[in-house]
């Protein structure tokens, strides 16, 4: 197994008013290629600051992460972040926003591969293919403002996909909608990780969503001081289908096995102070 | 003439209900599989053709109160004039008076005696030059003390204690330094006009959401990119507002000014008429710089709106 994400011995500690807060600590995992990893845990347990470590938004206090052997320093478009609330700019139409992102990696030729920069049709076409691929077509050329919930978190994922990441970083990318919107979207997502063969990590607190979706599911202990309480890796076969999964012997155990987890073993506990 | 008045109550009843069906079929189609986009159109189609129905009770609304109000104190108007025997005019002498000035605005004899369109010239031209200069010292300025926390707190208390100070005491300092009433009209005005410039735009900028400047680092965008596509964007609509207050004020402080400085301007022409006792001529010009402002905060509400998008919502 090649693993493409390795997290080794990384503690994250906040400097607050009240003193350092140690929000992770020794926490270790690696990930392969084409995994689909969930991240769950109770609220509070440092899933997204696991997250934005990996997207090199925030640097740890100590240990390190390797993305692809190199070492994650800082941000880059090739681990594309989809954020909680889309944050697509509200002043550039839908096909702008994914744009954006398409120029800056594709627009100028590239060091690491030698890609030759592409042309503004080339770039146009990109751009245009990503939106067809999460059926916003016809809205490419509305603003954010003008479509629903659903409809911007599926320009979030097509101006993160359009980047040809190595790695898709998902930070609760369905919390904000309704249920079934989130399910129509977690199948297209499904479909589109299938075809695209993407290496996901996402941060959920839904059980029914990390089960559905991923290879392996990673379940945190309660902050402070959070680190990883247990993996576990989920054999369903793919392509997965929601309706045969609900009554899915496997699907069941795999469910209870989380709930057990962050139920009983991690009962969320509010904190005092 | 007769059909209209029919028709009408019968097309404000249909009005209400075709914009809540295009509301449904928009939620309905948008929740719908993806490829409904193509059917969307089709259920929009016969929704609009029923929406041209002329909305008379709409324009009635918008048009009655405003007018009952201008005939309000119009009315008070000419009660005081009468309860004063007319040392305050009348509104229909004044009327009379105004169509005299204004079917010849532009007429010059000499220095003190010009035509009420020469005197709003003069002021917004003073206003225009101060303002732009405000503007052009004040809106950087407002980036710089957003973008560092140490000008912030090197300024903040500088603004603070000559915010509240009222333009016309920088007046001398103008008069002293520039030498000249013109230039020390203009200064009054940059002035007034750079503080709500420079605190506008400040906070802006300091209020540019976390979640932008993080797609930013993701997409690793060029300064210039940033800049242009996220920070300039999202400064926008607070430096408008800026720009706005600071459009009311200098268009209050100049007629000020302008009585004490003198020249061409429509303050100087009120205080001309004072000494005149053309009383008349006094509420044509306060008539005047009321429509004059109106315009000028008219125009940029309309700017404003058209680069304000919604915020996201987090």
């Amino acid at each position: 197994m090649e693993k493409y994400i390795e997290i080794a011995g990384v503690e994250q500690v906040f400097k607050t008013r009240k003193g350092p807060f140690c929000a992770l600590q020794n926490v270790n995992l690696n990930v392969a290629k084409g995994d689909f990893v969930a991240l769950i845990g109770h609220s509070g347990c440092g899933k997204s600051t696991l997250l934005n470590l990996i997207a090199g938004l925030t640097l740890p206090t100590q240990g390190g992460l390797l993305c692809a052997n190199r070492e994650i320093s800082g941000p880059g478009p090739e681990r594309a972040v989809v954020f909680q609330n889309h944050s697509l700019l509200p002043w550039l139409t839908c096909f702008e926003n994914v744009y954006l992102g398409v120029e800056r990696v594709f627009g100028s030729a590239s060091k690491s591969t030698g890609a030759p920069s592409e042309s503004k049709a080339q770039l146009k076409a990109r751009t245009d293919a990503v939106l067809a691929m999460v059926g916003l077509t016809a809205a490419a050329q509305k603003r954010p403002g003008e479509i629903s919930g659903g409809m911007k978190q599926r320009v979030g994922i097509a101006r993160a996909l359009a980047m040809e990441p190595k790695v898709l970083l998902m930070d609760e990318p369905f919390g904000a909608l309704d249920a079934l919107t989130r399910a129509k979207l977690q199948d297209e997502l499904l479909e589109i990780v299938a075809r695209t063969q993407s290496t996901v990590v996402m941060v959920t607190h839904d059980v029914d969503e990390a089960v559905l979706l991923s290879d392996k599911i990673v379940m945190m202990t309660n902050g402070p001081s959070a680190t990883i309480g247990e993996v576990l890796s989920v054999d369903l076969p793919r392509p997965r289908n929601r309706i045969e999964l609900a009554d899915s012997a496997q699907y069941l155990q795999y469910r209870k096995a989380v709930i057990d987890f962050l139920y009983t073993r991690q009962a969320h506990v509010e904190k005092a102070a | 003439m007769v059909s209209a008045v029919f028709h009408s109550p019968l097309e404000t009843s249909v009005a209400p209900t075709a914009p809540t069906d295009e509301v449904a079929t928009k939620s309905v189609a948008a929740h719908a599989i993806s490829t409904g986009a193509t059917d969307l159109k089709g259920i929009q189609k016969p929704a609009k053709a029923a929406t041209p129905s002329y909305d008379w009770r709409g324009l009635w609304l918008t048009v009655l109160p405003p007018v009952f109000g201008l005939i309000l104190l119009i009315g008070l108007w000419a009660l005081v004039s009468i309860s004063t025997s007319s040392s305050i005019p009348s509104p229909t002498e004044t009327f009379k008076q105004a169509v005299i000035i204004f079917s010849d605005p532009f007429y010059r004899n000499g220095p003190n005696d010009q035509g009420v369109g020469w005197n709003i010239l003069a002021s917004l031209e003073r206003v225009a030059v101060g303002f732009g200069l405000a503007a052009a010292v004040g809106i950087p300025a407002g980036f710089m003390i957003g973008r560092f926390e140490f000008l912030s707190r090197m300024f903040n208390p500088l603004i603070s204690l000559l915010r509240p100070v009222s333009p016309l005491a920088w007046l001398p300092i103008g008069l002293l330094v520039f030498k000249g009433a013109n230039p020390a009209a203009i200064w009054t005005i940059f002035i007034c006009s750079i503080w709500p410039m420079i605190i506008n735009t400040a906070v802006g900028v300091q209020r540019v959401p976390q979640d932008y400047m993080n797609v930013a680092r993701v997409l690793n965008l060029s300064e210039w990119k940033i800049v242009t596509k996220i920070l300039f964007p999202s400064v926008l609509p607070y430096m408008l507002t800026g720009v706005r207050l600071a459009v009311g004020t200098a268009w209050l402080v100049i007629v000020a000014a302008e009585m004490l400085t003198g020249g061409v301007g429509i303050g100087f022409w009120v205080w001309d008429e004072w000494n005149n006792l053309n009383v008349k001529n006094i509420i044509i010009a306060i008539f005047v710089i009321g429509i004059v402002g109106l315009i000028l905060e008219y125009a940029l509400i309309k700017i404003a709106t058209a680069f304000t998008f919604e915020e996201v919502k987090s």
